[in-house]
């Protein structure tokens, strides 16, 4: 989709989910020099879901946002399409 | 392997076209503490790393080309509507000369990255303490940058990739106990 078109929407839930991707990258780094804390470990799996949710909204809005079949593509093939990350 | 995904880790977003502000941040895209660096030293150094900080090294590793992706971003976002006039007037005529308004790998007084700014010592602590440094350093090389940045939108990113460097250090100050813990409990005979 063209970058021209894209409605503030789909920058606000981009957001949502950089939000919620970012717990769990913080989570996964304490979690690998603290792999006993139960409370975090929950709050990854919570968090896990979440991302995996509203990822899936997002792409069926909007296209494929992850790579090698780990998101499934409408007809024709919708990955290579812009806007790439830098262009948004 | 590894999996690319179309999102940046943060929102990357710049007020004005600024090519002098792009010639001192290609310093953290191929400088000796650039991102760059950064994602390369961690992921080589995770085969010889004992199995206790090897989550770590990959997991940083890999977070490190996500802010290679950010620092791109803001390159290309400050300098991708410059007049070669502007480019010359920042300091970037050299660079123009030979790569047009291209990323390439080099540190904001244009000397190409090299291999010799990351260390494996194949000793954990040695190579740990190195991290630690680099990600000290790194941190040092953001608060240089934002301090003689004026765009507020630019520097919100910045402050986010400086604070990643914070967390990073810590955790490599607790892959330290760890390790020195697990010596603690071999058993020599």
């Amino acid at each position: 989709m063209p970058k021209e078109t894209l409605p503030e929407e789909f920058y606000r839930l981009m957001e949502d989910l950089q939000t919620i991707d970012f717990v769990l990258v913080e989570l996964t780094l304490y979690l690998d020099t603290h792999p006993e804390d139960l409370e975090a470990l929950k709050q990854f799996n919570t968090f896990s879901r979440r991302s995996r949710d509203l990822r899936q909204t997002i792409e069926a809005r909007y296209g494929p946002l992850l790579q090698f079949g780990h998101s499934y593509s409408e007809y024709p093939w919708a990955w290579a399409d812009p806007p790439w990350p830098w262009q948004m | 392997m590894w999996l690319y995904e179309k999102k940046l880790q943060y929102p990357v977003k710049v007020s004005t076209c600024n090519p002098k502000l792009a010639k001192f941040l290609i310093e953290q895209y191929g400088g000796a503490d650039g991102e760059l660096s950064a994602a390369l030293r961690y992921l080589n150094q995770r085969y010889t790393i004992p199995d206790k900080v090897i989550g770590l090294l990959t997991d940083i590793g890999t977070e490190e080309f996500a802010h290679l992706e950010m620092i791109a971003t803001m390159v290309y976002k400050l300098t991708k509507d410059a007049t070669p006039e502007q480019l010359k007037e920042a300091g970037l005529g050299a660079h123009y000369a030979n790569h047009d308004r291209a990323l390439f790998y080099h540190d904001a007084a244009g000397t190409p990255w090299t291999a010799t700014y990351i260390q494996a010592k194949g000793d954990p602590i040695a190579d740990l303490y190195e991290d630690i440094a680099a990600e000290e350093k790194a941190r040092a090389t953001y608060q240089w940058i934002i301090n003689m940045s004026d765009d507020p939108f630019l520097n919100d990113g910045l402050k986010f990739l400086r604070e990643r460097e914070v967390v990073h250090s810590q955790r490599f100050r607790e892959a330290v106990e760890i390790l020195k813990e697990e010596q603690g409990k071999k058993k020599y005979y």
